[in-house]
């Protein structure tokens, strides 16, 4: 944005000060989440920048902590490497184990919170969707509704499923959800559904219904034109809405504090014990990785947003 | 009718025509005004159906749960399942009835039953939500009866503890003796009821609830304010620059965005303690002594510097999709008519960027009101919020039915915001990204 | 419809797999060195002999997820490390399994388990493996000439300036106000069943109130000297050890007041493997793995025929004896835990304890 011809001295200074004032807040947005970077490779087990780092003594750096998130929990961490260390690593390794039960949850609270969430925003925006403006409150307040109601709900719920049918006389013995997969999982797709219905909407907004019309007319049934016409074109809100659920499965530790049991420590589950507790910069390390996967969804989002933006025939902007 | 020459006519004719009472026909003979109808309804039933799977999904999984969270608020039977015979004295005898030895005989019989059955701990608890410091009556009472308790019960109870007789114990046992009872969301609105059972203000040292509801509101506000100050100048910086340099720049505001909460909170941690990096900067700097660090993080200051952080990005984006729209002709027609750049910003500009202040500002609010991750690890005693005082009573003092009644009243705030939201900006217009 | 089946499908396999897991035993523990050092003595060894797996769970006081999932009925740990007040409380609850002396192993010369625990370690539903005592540590940096020595220096903001790290529960704090009010040790538990004794605990509290920065995981405390954020903390005596001995921190450690308390291992009723977490339990409070244990940390073993194996701390070089809880030396002005009184108690003095934190 350039000044214009005619601005004043006096507009010139409060220009330069208001661009400085930008990029202090952008250094106020980046900073923390890169300050977090060289001190994973700290050598001492503390959070702040030791004296050999600040003077760039390569004592002062280290990896044991990338290490450590391999050798925590292990069975024998001491061992010779080679393929016994590997399989120690993967089986016994509280970051690996956490990552893996990460993975699970979040892979498949996406499937669902993806598969339910899409067929639900082709609902919602057919103009012919009765109850609409309720409907769609209702389904994006998990996104409202602070988490901490929401996961102290699902703990009562989750710990014996079958209490709200007592409330009409039935009395029946059903297990529990909480401290299964299951339960995880169904807890993380609900938080992720507003996500995906968002998104998906937003990419139908700009669609042009009369490409299914003429689907139709033209022979194809509606399973057709579904996937040959309108998934291509939606594809791109779909994909970035599935990955807004799974990150959204990823970085959640509230209702995984409530809910899950000792098989379901997620990554977040670790770090949050990690802050609390086993404090040490491993917890950086971690927070590093994430930084990197972080990076690679926006990316990966962006370059979906610019094409489906294409595809629509929108500018991209 | 001679009217073949009307072009409608002649469709509607080869289409079904018009009867002789002049409705229209489809092709196969249905009323037009029928057939439509039914394809509408079709319609309609088709997009049902698709959004039905969802909403099942949600009500299930998310609406009931809630529902029964909202239950548990009202309902306690710690007392009166477990003290069935006191429990009847006081539904047979009116408020104000002393205790007569029957009742006295109803409490020793239930006590002792409870003492056998290890129940009594959760009858001591149950009162001791109502009136602080009796739980151990009833623990040490069922000690002791375990042993043998003979008539006269009244001699023999009060010789265990003169306690026994206190007219407000029996008040909150007649409350207690109901499962439902409102008083969990009296206590959460530091009220309780005195001896004759009238809502009074709870004594002052256990008067904390209100002051959080209220420091909620108070650093919610407060956290707003700051991502408006820090967000709006970045918004317009972003819809003004052009495409190019802009989609750039979004990308440090979007980067926090998708990057791990607990990540953005360590770092915080890292960042704000007194031996951490800014405290070391500044003492570098010469701006204060090593002895003066600044105590920023493990109280409000830090509860806000991090949120106003993590919330920032949801006060950035709807502001900037406002300013994009706005016409930058109107500001220059405002200076060429004579305005400062001042007034053509306070009059042009910033009325046409308060949709977009509205839908973040609320936003903010809303998130803001509910948070508990983050004071909960860098608010210390005094950045605590609401939600940090539910968890408190779901997972350490166990009073279930006290985290909801608070959870519920949370509730009831985020609803009615939400629904000022849905009114002035709708649903359909959150954006992410 | 067809993938939906299957993916319902699939979603209900993981969610019985999970419950069909056998041979492990879900451990719920402290965390931090505490934690690695239980690790280190029980669970590899007891891997190794038996081929049952140790998940270790970290919660910041045990006691608080094991009474949460009897109460909910959702029982997903073995075996708790409980403090004795809770063990008694659950116990007294029906919430625990008992446990038989009889059936633990008996010392190396053959005296029976009943007789080689401390008196008090042996509990109806619990048996201890440690004691361990609640200290203040401060950093010698802080104070070079004039250290503090007692734990009214603790309250003393004048002359030992800093914040003040304490942890966010009655228990531990409590007794430390009287006892720097000058009660004596063995009068905490009278003062404080008055309530004139609890008023003064927290008058006393009021006068630092405003240095105090909270902690609620043990590894805190250590986190907070090693930041420089507080001066003077009070913490569990073996990880301010591990952080002096085995991370060569600037601390020392105020033994004057310390709070003396067990820890023991429980088994909830209805805890998903019973048998493995038996079995853990007999293993971990052996004779030797209890000696193993304070080669890792500085808590005292709560079998007498430990004693006499505690040796060396894992450097190989310090002695482990002097930095006890339980050393003569140590016991002097210790509080002994009253497990009764917090039994009846906890509850009430939490409330207290809490409306005092959040009224500022």
């Amino acid at each position: 944005m350039a000044l214009p011809t005619y601005a004043s001295p006096l507009e010139k200074v409060w220009h330069y000060a208001y661009l400085a004032l930008c990029a202090a807040i952008f250094f106020f947005l980046i900073a923390p989440i890169v300050v977090v970077i060289p001190l994973s490779f700290n050598a001492e087990p503390y959070f702040t920048f030791t004296d050999k780092m600040l003077s760039f003594d390569p004592e002062g750096y280290s990896l044991r902590w990338y290490r450590s998130l391999l050798t925590f929990g292990m069975a024998n961490p001491d061992a010779p490497g080679g393929l016994s260390w590997w399989a120690d690593a993967w089986q016994n390794a509280k970051w690996v184990k956490a990552a893996k039960s990460s993975i699970i949850i979040g892979f498949f609270s996406t499937i669902l919170a993806t598969v339910l969430g899409t067929l639900a925003a082709l609902g919602l925006s057919r103009p012919e969707m009765p109850f609409r403006r309720i409907i769609m409150a209702v389904l994006i307040s998990p996104m409202i509704v602070p988490i901490i109601i929401t996961a102290t709900g699902m703990f009562f719920f989750y710990s014996n499923p079958c209490e709200p049918l007592t409330w009409i006389g039935l009395n029946p013995e059903c297990g529990r959800l909480a401290g299964t997969y299951l339960g995880v999982i169904l807890a993380h797709a609900t938080l992720g559904i507003p996500f995906v219905i968002i998104t998906v909407t937003a990419t139908l907004i700009g669609f042009d219904q009369s490409l299914n019309r003429a689907a139709a007319s033209l022979g194809a049934n509606p399973r057709t034109t579904f996937f040959r016409i309108t998934m291509p074109l939606i594809l791109p809100g779909v994909i970035s809405g599935a990955l807004f659920a799974f990150v959204t499965s990823f970085d959640e530790v509230v209702a995984v504090l409530f809910i899950a049991g000792p098989d379901q420590q997620t990554i977040p589950r670790q770090m949050w014990n990690g802050i609390r507790e086993q404090i040490s910069p491993a917890i950086l390390a971690v927070a590093t990785l994430l930084v990197i996967f972080s990076i690679a969804l926006l990316t990966t989002v962006e370059l979906l947003r610019r094409r489906s933006e294409r595809l629509r025939g929108l500018t991209p902007s | 009718m001679p009217n073949a020459i009307d072009p409608h006519a002649a469709i509607v004719t080869e289409a079904g025509g018009l009867d002789q009472g002049g409705t229209l026909r489809t092709a196969d003979g249905q009323p037009l005004k029928a057939a439509l109808a039914r394809s509408s309804r079709r319609a309609r039933r088709r997009a049902f159906l698709l959004v039905l799977p969802l909403l099942l999904f949600v009500l299930l999984t998310f609406v009931l749960p809630i529902g029964q969270m909202l239950q548990r608020s009202v309902k306690n039977d710690g007392f009166s399942a477990n003290m069935p015979q006191i429990s009847a004295w006081f539904a047979a005898n009116p408020r104000g009835t002393p205790p007569d030895e029957a009742a006295w005989a109803a409490l020793a019989g239930d006590l002792q039953a409870a003492a056998e059955a290890r129940t009594i701990g959760v009858v001591g608890t149950r009162v001791n939500y109502d009136m602080p410091g009796t739980r151990s009556l009833f623990t040490s009472a069922g000690r002791q009866i375990r042993r043998g308790i003979e008539p006269p019960y009244r001699e023999a109870l009060l010789a265990m503890d003169e306690d026994w007789a206190d007219p407000k114990l029996w008040s909150v046992m007649r409350e207690a003796s109901s499962a439902y009872t409102a008083n969990f969301y009296l206590a959460a609105l530091d009220r309780t009821r005195d001896d004759a059972g009238n809502i009074v203000q709870a004594p002052e040292q256990q008067r904390i609830y209100v002051t959080l509801f209220q420091r909620t509101f108070w650093l919610s506000l407060v956290i707003t304010a700051t991502t408006f100050l820090l967000g709006f100048p970045i918004a317009h910086l972003l819809a003004t620059l052009p495409m190019r340099k802009s989609n750039l720049l979004m990308i440090l505001v979007l980067l926090p965005f998708w990057t791990s909460l607990l990540v953005r909170t360590t770092a915080w941690m890292v960042l704000l303690q007194q031996q951490g990096v800014v405290n070391d900067i500044l003492v570098w700097l010469g701006v204060i002594g090593n002895n003066q660090r600044l105590q920023m993080i493990f109280n409000q200051t830090g509860t806000i510097i991090a949120m106003t952080h993590i919330l920032l990005p949801f006060m950035i984006l709807p502001l900037y999709s406002v300013m994009r729209t706005i016409n930058p002709s109107y500001v220059r027609a405002a200076r060429s008519l004579g305005a400062t750049s001042w007034t053509a910003f306070r009059r042009i500009y910033f009325p046409q960027t308060l949709p977009g202040l509205g839908a973040g500002a609320l936003l903010v609010f809303i998130l803001a009101v509910g948070y508990y991750i983050t004071p909960a690890l860098v608010g210390g005693s005094s950045g605590q919020l609401i939600s940090n005082l539910i968890a408190m009573h779901m997972t350490q003092t166990l009073n279930w039915s006290m985290a909801a009644a608070l959870a519920t009243l949370l509730l009831v705030g985020v609803l009615i915001l939400y629904w000022v939201y849905d009114r002035l900006v709708g649903i359909d217009n959150l954006k992410l990204g | 419809m067809k993938r939906l089946l299957i993916l319902t499908t699939a979603l209900c396999g993981l969610g019985f797999a999970a419950q069909a897991q056998n041979k492990e035993v879900n451990v719920v523990s402290w965390g931090g060195a505490y934690e690695r050092s239980q690790v280190e003595a029980y669970n590899i060894p007891f891997a190794k002999q038996t081929g049952i797996k140790v998940n270790m769970i970290a919660a910041d006081n045990p006691a608080t997820p094991l009474k949460a999932q009897v109460e909910a009925g959702n029982i997903t740990g073995d075996v708790f490390d409980i403090e004795v007040s809770d063990a008694i409380r659950l116990c007294d609850e029906g919430a625990l399994v008992e446990i038989d002396p009889a059936t633990l192993p008996p010392a190396p010369d053959g005296t029976p388990a009943a007789e080689d625990f401390i008196p008090g370690a042996l509990q109806d539903c619990a048996v201890a493996n440690i004691f361990w005592g609640t200290v203040i540590a401060y950093d010698k940096t802080k104070f070079p000439d004039n250290p503090p020595t007692t734990a009214a220096d603790f309250f003393d903001l004048e002359k030992f300036p800093g914040k003040r790290g304490l942890p966010k529960n009655p228990k531990r704090t409590l007794y430390l106000a009287l006892i720097a009010d000058g009660v004596a040790p063995d009068q905490i538990y009278e003062t404080l069943d008055t309530p004139e004794g609890v008023d003064r605990a927290f008058a006393k509290l009021d006068s630092i109130k405003d240095s105090v920065v909270w902690w609620e995981a043990g590894a805190q405390p250590v986190q907070l000297l090693a930041d420089g954020e507080v001066t003077m903390a009070t913490g569990y005596n073996g990880r301010f050890f591990d952080a002096m001995v085995g991370e060569g921190k600037p601390f020392e450690i105020i033994w004057d007041g310390q709070y003396m308390d067990m820890d023991m291992f429980a088994i909830p009723k209805g805890s998903p493997n019973p048998e493995a977490a038996l079995e853990y339990l007999k293993f971990a409070t052996d004779t030797q793995r209890l000696a193993d244990q304070a080669k890792y940390i500085a808590y005292g073993p709560a079998r007498k025929s430990s004693a006499a194996l505690v040796g060396l701390y894992q450097d190989g070089k310090t002695q482990m004896a002097p930095h006890m809880p339980t050393s003569e030396e140590h016991m002097k002005t210790a509080v002994m835990d009253d497990p009764e009184f917090w039994a009846d108690h906890s509850a009430e003095l939490a409330e207290r304890f809490n409306a005092w934190l959040a009224a500022n």
